[in-house]
């Protein structure tokens, strides 16, 4: 199995923390530092579902978490967002810490909650309303139809959630999120209800839409394909309880992806076979068989190059 | 061969006009009377009454009820001092009271309903008051308002409040509680303060449960107003049935409780209207 891991950990990047000094720059646009979660066990004690963890994300960067159901991952999100506190630590977004909600992050949520008794323009609005409160009707109806029209999904503006599939819906999802012009879109699963095809569509625009505005990106998914096809960074939480993050991987995909060719590129199934492997075995044993310089405020860089084995093979094939 | 939907329409409407003519012909026939029983003299007969002397019965027939209820439709708001008044103004009187109740009972209500459902802490805090004053009749009531309001017919008012408040607050608090935590959610990542969410978010989830709390309410108030004015007298359909007892004119109690019946489902239709407006499709 060995031979299938090409990847080698990177040397950490220079992003010491320094205490008391948190300069603002575009490598810690956001700064996740020591959070846990931990709440009141059964029988008294204290359960902790993830704990110390430490993550950093770069502006306009696309970042993938991937771990099993109960490791908290929905947790971070609902942190990130400001609708959950941590038991501990902080999360600081553009040099603020995060201490609630706010319309510089939009989230997608995983089953679209879109407000069922207004119609697509009626969700979309009342985001942009509540983003700019003080614009006028007109002015409102044409950033929500603008955002709609972003999606796709120009001439439905006036049917009502019901009437719309589950790929709809999640793309007024999207352009709800969109249209309040966020500095940060966070998902959760956003496509894990919808059917391979439609959810392969949605992935082509929302990867799109990122590019096209430089979003910056956490999404939470469990598709180990759609994390190599968006994420520039993947992130690997063990189980829980106790979940850590156990590493960062780098893709080593380009930037510009065509999800055609996609599982033709050099190192995509290296990558996917890491990705899988982690999955279903390091992701449990993680724990037990910790590096013995693992730091949780450095979780190990994965950079992933070819390995000598793999660079052979590509030599003697051609 | 497979029949239209009207048609079960058509059939259920045949059916319906059947039942109303054998129910029509066996009161005939109930009400017929045996004919002349016994002769007696005559200044006897006549303390006796019809029933004693002719066999024909003190029930009214079909015909004469329809007769009667004729003449009410002819003119129902004709006002002959207070023992006389058309069917009209009484229904009005009984109409105004149970819409003044029961709307102090939705102003009180909702808002109460709001709070007990959005906060835990005052949903607890309330709850043993609630579970103690729901189940007691709201007739039990009529006492004590008299006593402390002093008029019969604020007292009446009263009594249709109090029993329109149980179902309304309690519905309106489980509606609120049972707002769906995502679409909460999305109000607050869109950093909306807490009066606009309760108006844009809240209010239109918890609608349909509230409504049907007010559909409930108005069949249990318009259920009470009847019994509140045999009660307290004076005016109103419940003192025009009670009156018309002591007349001994079941005509016209039959059309009371025709009438009753009529406008108690149109109070409910009007409200499973405005429930249809309110409900959304998910």
């Amino acid at each position: 199995m060995a031979a299938l891991i090409p990847f080698r950990p990177a040397p950490s990047p220079g992003l010491r923390a320094i205490p008391g000094h948190r300069p603002m720059s575009d490598d810690k646009y956001i700064s996740i530092e020591g959070i846990a979660r931990r709440y009141p066990a059964p029988g008294g004690g204290r359960t902790t579902v993830f704990e110390d963890l430490w993550l950093p994300m770069r502006r306009g960067e696309f970042v993938c978490m991937i771990g099993h159901s109960g490791c908290g991952k929905t947790t971070v999100l609902n942190i990130l967002a400001g609708l959950e506190a941590p038991s501990e630590g902080v999360v600081i977004a553009a040099g603020r810490e995060i201490t609630g909600p706010s319309l510089d992050r939009a989230v997608i949520f995983q089953g679209h909650a879109l407000l069922p008794w207004r119609t697509v323009l009626g969700n979309v609005a009342y985001a942009v309303s509540s983003r700019w409160r003080k614009a006028g009707k007109a002015e409102v109806e044409e950033r929500a139809r603008a955002a709609i029209a972003t999606v796709g999904l120009a001439g439905s503006e006036h049917k009502r959630p019901a009437e719309l599939s589950g790929g709809m819906k999640q793309r007024v999802g999207i352009a709800r999120a969109l249209a309040i012009a966020p500095k940060m879109l966070l998902m959760d699963e956003p496509f894990s209800a919808l059917d391979a095809l439609t959810r392969g569509t949605l992935q082509d625009e929302v990867r799109r839409i990122c590019l096209e505005t430089g979003q910056t990106v956490f999404m939470i998914t469990h598709d180990v394909d759609e994390a190599i096809y968006l994420a520039d960074r993947i992130v690997l939480m063990t189980n829980g309880p106790g979940a850590q993050v156990a590493e960062i991987v780098e893709n080593p995909l380009p930037k510009a992806r065509d999800r055609a060719a996609l599982h033709h590129a050099p190192g995509y199934y290296a990558l996917r076979n890491h990705l899988i492997d982690f999955l279903v075995t390091r992701s449990r044993s993680f724990k037990d068989a910790r590096p013995a310089d693992y730091d949780p405020r450095h979780p190990p860089v994965v950079r992933p190059t070819l390995s000598d084995s793999d660079a052979a093979a590509i030599a003697a094939s051609a | 061969m497979r029949r239209p939907a009207s048609s079960l329409a058509l059939r259920a409407a045949i059916l319906s006009v059947g039942f109303l003519a054998a129910f029509l012909l066996v009161w005939q026939v109930a009400t017929h009377g045996v004919g002349r029983t016994e002769a007696m003299d005559p200044d006897y007969a006549a303390l006796m009454g019809q029933t004693a002397t002719t066999g024909k019965s003190a029930m009214p027939g079909p015909a004469e009820v329809g007769a009667t209820i004729w003449r009410h439709l002819k003119d129902p708001f004709y006002d002959r001092g207070p023992n006389d008044k058309g069917i009209g103004i009484q229904l009005a009187y009984s109409i105004g009271r149970v819409a003044l109740g029961y709307g102090l009972a939705v102003l009180v209500a909702i808002p109460i309903g709001f709070l007990i459902g959005m906060s835990p802490l005052i949903g607890r805090a309330l709850d043993p008051y609630i579970q103690l004053l729901k189940p007691v009749s709201p007739l039990a009531w009529m006492p004590l308002a008299l006593y402390t309001i002093k008029d019969s017919g604020l007292s009446a008012i009263f009594v249709i409040f109090i029993c329109s408040l149980w179902p309304m607050l309690i519905n309106t608090a489980f509606g609120v509680a049972s707002t769906r935590k995502e679409w909460l959610n999305v109000a607050r990542t869109l950093e909306v303060g807490p009066f606009r969410r309760a108006v844009t978010v809240v209010l239109p989830a918890a609608a349909p449960t509230i409504l049907t709390g007010m559909r409930i309410s108005i069949g249990i108030a318009w259920l009470v107003i009847v019994a509140a004015e045999m009660l307290v007298g004076g005016t109103g359909i419940g003192y025009f049935v009670w009156n018309e007892w002591n007349n001994l004119s079941i005509t016209n109690v039959i059309t009371s409780i025709l009438v009753i019946g009529l406008v108690g489902m149109l109070l409910d239709q009007g409200l499973a209207r405005a429930q249809r407006l309110v409900t959304f499709p998910e």
